[in-house]
């Protein structure tokens, strides 16, 4: 936990991933933005998917419908706080030549978003049929 | 200084990818124009739009920036982590704003 604080404090104060140290090939930055891009796409893919269950989804119960867009939103929310956080690790990863950090989390999203696009299917037959 | 171009082209993807980003984004934020408009024109409804219509200009600027910086030069700085923090805190201020048109 406080690894998540002492990372947390560097996305505010980004002089401190620059003193640790040597600066790596500019392209191995710039891979990193990229993987960081990628994964802020996927959040905003989940957030727009959640405004889309609202949407296009009018027949669904109260219940069901805000609780499939409240999870698929939470779901964004996770996934850009975690990509500020990954892209943080690998930059300091790189600067002190250590192995970059792994991570369960693209496992986890995985499940999440299996089990909420089983949830989906479940729901809109069952919400055809009444 | 086109002549030391990197051949991985790796500035220009870059430059593509937050292209790309803010795509995402600007239908992110349209669909939630959208749901916000939906129930008619309130002082909500307007307040919401506005936020999301403000959220994604903010992100624009960002990633116009970055991406004028990444065309400036062949091997560019990297990436500024307050930039980065500023990026993701869009997008969940636009998941903030989401979840409360939902509920």
């Amino acid at each position: 936990m406080s690894e998540f604080v002492r990372n947390v404090r560097l996305w505010f104060a980004p002089e401190g991933v620059r003193q640790e140290g040597v600066t790596p090939d500019y392209r191995f930055s710039l891979a990193n933005e990229r993987t960081f891009l990628a994964w802020l796409r996927t959040a905003l893919a989940l957030i727009g998917g959640g405004f889309a269950v609202d949407q296009f989804l009018p027949d669904l119960r109260w219940g069901w419908r805000v609780g499939l867009a409240l999870a698929l939103l939470a779901a964004g929310v996770l996934c850009s706080l975690r990509a500020v956080n990954h892209w943080v690790r690998c930059e300091r990863a790189m600067r002190r030549g250590e192995d970059l950090p792994v991570s369960r989390f693209p496992a986890l999203l995985g499940v999440v978003v299996a089990v909420v696009a089983v949830a989906m299917v479940v729901v809109v037959l069952v919400g055809w049929e009444g | 200084m086109s002549g030391d171009r990197d051949p991985g082209l790796q500035p220009e993807r870059t430059r593509l990818a937050w292209r790309r980003t803010t795509l995402s984004g600007t239908v992110a934020a349209v669909l939630g124009m959208k749901a916000a408009l939906h129930g008619g024109a309130s002082a909500p409804a307007i307040a919401a739009c506005v936020a999301c219509g403000g959220l994604w200009l903010g992100f624009l600027v960002l990633a116009h920036q970055r991406i004028r910086v990444l065309a400036s030069t062949t091997a560019p700085p990297a990436l500024h982590p307050r930039r980065a923090t500023a990026a993701a805190l869009c997008t969940v201020a636009l998941a903030v704003c989401a979840a409360a048109l939902v509920i």
